[in-house]
């Protein structure tokens, strides 16, 4: 068995990274599992690493880049001796004493978990989508819009995420269109304003994606329209798919209480219904998901994982 | 002296950087396959993949040569091999581009999908 660690982090993003600098603080060595690099946003950093002026985060009066941001917080977290290493967490058994994680067949021991593994962007689920991915439709707004300049591309959706990425897209786009299934925007009212105002965006209301087409390139979407049921196809070079969100969870299906959807029930600040494995972000979030709550929720993970342990005596099975 | 725990967020490249001009002669010339790392400044992922890649290309040193392409500064070759993603790796064998890998990935994946080449 694995030296047991006091305190295993699983994620880091700002719940990870928070709960990694409170609990380095109270001298109970966190190791932290950050996870594995991919062009998605379940990745070390989080769904910040694919994003890029962040404006609401209190402290950066002029905004802040999201992954500057993430290297802040890591470093921070670092610097009071909170341990990283870059695997990704594929099996868990919190039926064990002390607590049982593995990644990269490597077994990870700890009297307390904190499970800080965010949310990741929900795709459309086509064929098309998969076959097209890299090649015109892409998960990363911020890598690849650079590959779009002078051209005509789609964001599908209506949310925060879906008009970021649209009006960070205009930089590089001729013309960019917002593909969304309902007549209205479900997006914040200044993401609203800006989007509205913005000559290079435009709408396609109550419109879903029926085929990303393409062939070995995408050249355009064929849309349905939720109304007539009519089909049409909207030429495009380019699509960026910002259709929601959902926890990563699959990794402790059956290990813990989780809603419908698949977020970590949590009861008195971030206890999850095993006691000693504490949740905090947006793993456990489904209504604010913000950097700032994630970051509190973190902290809050950290101070009940602290105030745990010291009331559960280190005995055979979990020391 | 304990290590610096920030070692790991100080990435420093030894790979080689090949450029439009530099691309063609040095793919050819190699006796080696490439692994060629399209990538650029501004992209989240290809930074987390950028230490994975210098350790393969240590652990790999003599079977495997790794080298990178900033699209921003290199265009032409980007356009040559259809880019329109990063990172996406490209392994060349003899001159000629024979696999080619869309996204970032864990160092385990990675080394999985070179396996053949090595």
């Amino acid at each position: 068995m694995a030296d047991p660690r006091d305190v295993l982090i699983i994620g880091s993003g700002p719940a990870g990274h928070t709960a990694a600098l409170y609990t380095a603080r109270a001298n109970l060595h966190p190791l932290v599992l950050e996870g594995e690099p991919s062009s998605t946003s379940d990745q070390p950093g989080g769904q910040l690493m694919l994003t890029t002026d962040v404006e609401n985060f209190p402290g950066f009066v002029d905004g802040v880049q999201g992954p500057e941001l993430m290297t802040i917080f890591k470093e921070q977290a670092a610097r009071f001796g909170a341990e990283y290493v870059t695997v990704k967490a594929n099996k868990v058994d919190f039926s064990l004493g002390p607590f049982a994680v593995w990644a990269d067949d490597e077994e990870y021991r700890a009297r307390a978990v904190i499970i800080a593994t965010g949310a990741r962007s929900l795709m459309l689920g086509l064929e098309s989508e998969r076959r097209l991915l890299g090649y015109g439709l892409s998960t990363c707004a911020t890598c690849d819009g650079f590959f779009h300049r002078g051209e005509q591309i789609a964001v599908v959706g209506g949310g925060d995420s879906a008009l970021e990425e649209a009006i960070f897209l205009t930089r590089f786009a001729d013309k960019v269109t917002i593909v969304h299934r309902r007549n209205e925007l479900r997006a914040s009212k200044i993401m609203q304003d800006r989007a509205f105002a913005n000559d290079k965006i435009e709408f396609r209301w109550n419109a879903i994606v029926d085929e990303v087409v393409g062939d070995g390139k995408v050249s355009g979407l064929r849309l349905r329209d939720t109304q007539s049921d009519e089909l049409s196809e909207l030429p495009v070079t380019g699509v960026f798919v910002a259709i929601g969100h959902a926890p990563n969870t699959d990794v402790f299906r059956g290990q813990i209480d989780m809603d419908e959807n698949g977020y970590i029930d949590t009861h008195d600040g971030t206890r999850t219904n095993v006691e000693g494995v504490f949740a905090a972000g947006d793993v456990q979030d489904h209504v604010y998901r913000q950097a700032i709550t994630a970051a509190g929720s973190g902290c809050m993970a950290a101070i009940d994982a602290e105030r745990w342990l010291e009331h559960e005596p280190r005995t055979e099975t979990n020391w | 002296m304990p290590p610096d725990p920030r070692r790991d967020l100080l990435p420093m490249s030894t790979l080689t950087a090949l450029t439009d001009a530099t691309f063609e002669e040095e793919i050819n010339a190699s006796d080696q396959p490439v692994l060629v790392d399209f990538w650029a400044e501004w992209c989240g992922p290809c930074k987390l993949i950028a230490p994975i890649l210098e350790e393969m290309a240590t652990e790999y040193e003599g079977k495997l040569r790794i080298v990178k392409v900033d699209v921003d500064e290199s265009p032409d070759v980007a356009r040559r091999y259809e880019i329109m993603s990063i990172p996406t790796l490209v392994v060349f064998q003899d001159g000629v581009a024979k696999k080619r890998m869309i996204g970032a990935k864990g160092k385990g994946q990675l080394a999985q999908e070179l396996a053949e080449f090595l």
